[in-house]
């Protein structure tokens, strides 16, 4: 199948008071069109930095990230952030409209646009509302549909549900599951959740190691509409536990604080 | 019965302390400065002090009539503000641009690190010699006082603000493709740093007023003119109505200051 993106051999090295830290090295990912991907990780293994490479906010030292885009728009990637990083002075109208400014485009004909990724999240009815005024899950759908504005081929999204309640959580990986069929867009969808990953993707790569890369890659099969945690993909969640080294942790989350020593998960769930 | 009022109505008692608080603290208000004007009038009446020497506020209304009635009081306040206006839009357009250049941009930074450091220190009124010099006894030298003086505490309120904005922030314009200077100038970094320029424009509505009355004291005409000229007479009523009449401008001003900034921050929680 034709890729949309492809990594190889990527390597991304750090250099700090003259010590350098080996982040990944020898990454190889072909991301097909249309796919939708989760990538899981323990904490600091480097999916954030991934991402970072892919939408060009750090520079790869090693390897090769090619890019096959169609659209001739300059940015065909999207990002959404962990933490939704709303510009706190625009409405949110004006925060979805944020990446069509220098396009050419009348602020009216950006505006409507924007109105209509609001409506795909649900929220076209908070247009004119400041970000301090919307709850954290508001705030994470507008920031979902600031990415989907610019009509991207590729949407990368960074642990983009994981501060959110459960509830607010549940809804919007529906969401994103009725966006992306609908749409057609790959998705490359990081997070520590081995739930979320087999609920939402059709193919859930691990990363591990230090230096980081991909050590297992499991197609999810399990027919849509899914269901949570269902059994049928019993074995393939506990292969993507094996490989990351936390069968001993419970519920669906790895607990990223006691692997990778990075920064702690932001709160843990019950299975 | 106000155990019941009380269960009834749980919200009531509060808010109507509330309420009260709001009148006691402004009765308490005008009776301080009621209070004020008294022990200000007596001074004079009871003979403590030569009322040559201070004038009782009831001489004052008099005496801003008999100034109005000249015209005097028109020019100087005209010419004042004319000076005030021009020296406060000069020096707040190049300390914010200066501020900005610096705060963002290393090399700027270094580059005028030491010029900095030198010129910093010298107030704005010791450059009189060299306004008079240049400009004469003008307008332009006093416009020039006062944008020296504004100069300085705007430039280190936007440097300040510029550097203190979010990292993630500019992130988020290099993700969706701005990269160059002026686009992440006008999308994150000035509005970003407004609320930090603000407090220094603030800071300097208020300082300029003293380099005008400074920088008229040299002869050039407006408010601090007009009020060396009555202290040479001894016109002390006259000097008062100016002192005046700076303090209700100042407040009209910044109150105006106040109602543009409140509208330009309404984004803020
Ligand atoms: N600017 C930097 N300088 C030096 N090291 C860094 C820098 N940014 C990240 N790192 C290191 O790179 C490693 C990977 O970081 P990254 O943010 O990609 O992890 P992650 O897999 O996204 O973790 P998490 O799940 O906690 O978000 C970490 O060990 C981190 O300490
Ligand atoms: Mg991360």
């Amino acid at each position: 199948m034709e890729s949309v993106i492809d990594i190889r051999g990527l390597g991304l090295t750090f250099e700090r008071d003259g010590r350098r830290t080996d982040v990944l090295q020898g990454l190889d990912l072909a991301i097909p069109r249309g796919a939708f991907i989760a990538i899981v990780g323990a904490s600091g293994v480097g999916k954030s930095t991934l991402l970072r490479v892919l939408i060009g906010l750090a520079k790869a030292s090693a390897g090769t990230v090619s890019l096959d885009t169609q659209s001739t728009e300059r940015q065909p990637v999207a990002l959404v952030f962990q933490d939704s990083r709303l510009l706190p002075w625009r409405r949110v109208i004006d925060n979805v409209a944020f990446g069509l400014e220098g396009r050419g485009l009348s602020r009216a004909e950006r505006h409507a646009k924007a109105l209509d990724a609001l409506g795909v999240v649900g929220l076209a009815h908070l247009a004119r509302r400041w970000p301090h005024q919307l709850s954290g899950g508001q705030r994470q759908r507008v920031a979902l549909a600031r990415a989907l504005a610019v009509e991207p081929e590729v949407l990368l999204m960074d642990e983009p549900f994981s501060a959110l309640d459960a509830i607010s959580r549940e809804s919007l990986q529906d969401e994103l599951t009725r966006i992306w069929q609908a749409t057609g867009k790959t998705i490359l969808f990081v997070t520590h959740d081995i739930e979320e990953a087999t609920y939402l993707a059709d193919r859930v790569v691990v990363l591990a190691g230090a230096p980081g890369r991909t050590v297992a890659d499991h197609a999810i099969e399990t027919p849509r509409p899914r269901r949570r945690n269902d059994d049928a993909d019993a074995a393939i969640v506990a292969d993507i536990r094996r490989h990351l080294g936390s069968g001993h942790l419970g519920g669906g989350h790895l607990g990223g604080g006691h692997l990778g020593g990075g920064r702690p998960t932001p709160f843990a769930r019950a299975a | 019965m106000a155990l019941t009022e009380t269960a009834a109505l749980p919200a009531a008692p509060a808010a109507r302390r509330a309420k009260l608080n709001v009148f006691s603290s402004v009765g308490l208000g005008a009776a301080g400065l009621l209070a004020f004007l008294l022990i200000w009038q007596a001074v004079p009446s009871l003979g403590l002090v030569n009322p040559m020497m201070l004038p009782g506020p009831l001489a004052i209304p008099a005496a801003f009539q008999s100034e109005l009635a000249s015209g005097m009081w028109f020019t100087a306040v005209t010419g004042s503000l004319s000076h005030y206006a021009l020296g406060l839009v000069l020096g707040s357009l190049l300390g914010v641009a200066l501020g900005v250049l610096t705060g963002m941009s290393r090399v700027a930074e270094d580059l005028t690190a030491w010029v900095v450091r030198v010129l910093r220190p010298i107030p704005g009124l010791a450059w009189a010699p060299f306004a008079i010099i240049w400009f004469g006894v003008t307008p332009s030298a006093a416009v020039f006082i006062i944008t020296i003086s504004v100069f300085w505490i705007v430039f280190f309120a936007a440097h300040g603000a510029v550097r203190a904005v979010d990292r993630d922030l500019l992130e988020v314009a290099d993700a969706f493709g701005f990269r160059a200077a002026h686009e992440k100038l006008f999308k994150i970094y000035l509005p970003a740093a407004l609320p930090g320029i603000l407090v220094g424009l603030r800071t300097a509505l208020g300082q300029a007023w003293m380099a005008v009355v400074a920088a008229e004291i040299f002869g050039v005409p407006g408010l601090g003119h007009r009020m060396i000229e009555a202290s040479a007479l001894l016109a002390t009523d006259i000097v008062i109505v100016y002192m005046l009449t700076m303090a209700a401008l100042y407040g009209l001003l910044d109150s105006l200051f106040l109602l543009g900034e409140r509208w330009l921050l309404r984004w803020k929680a």
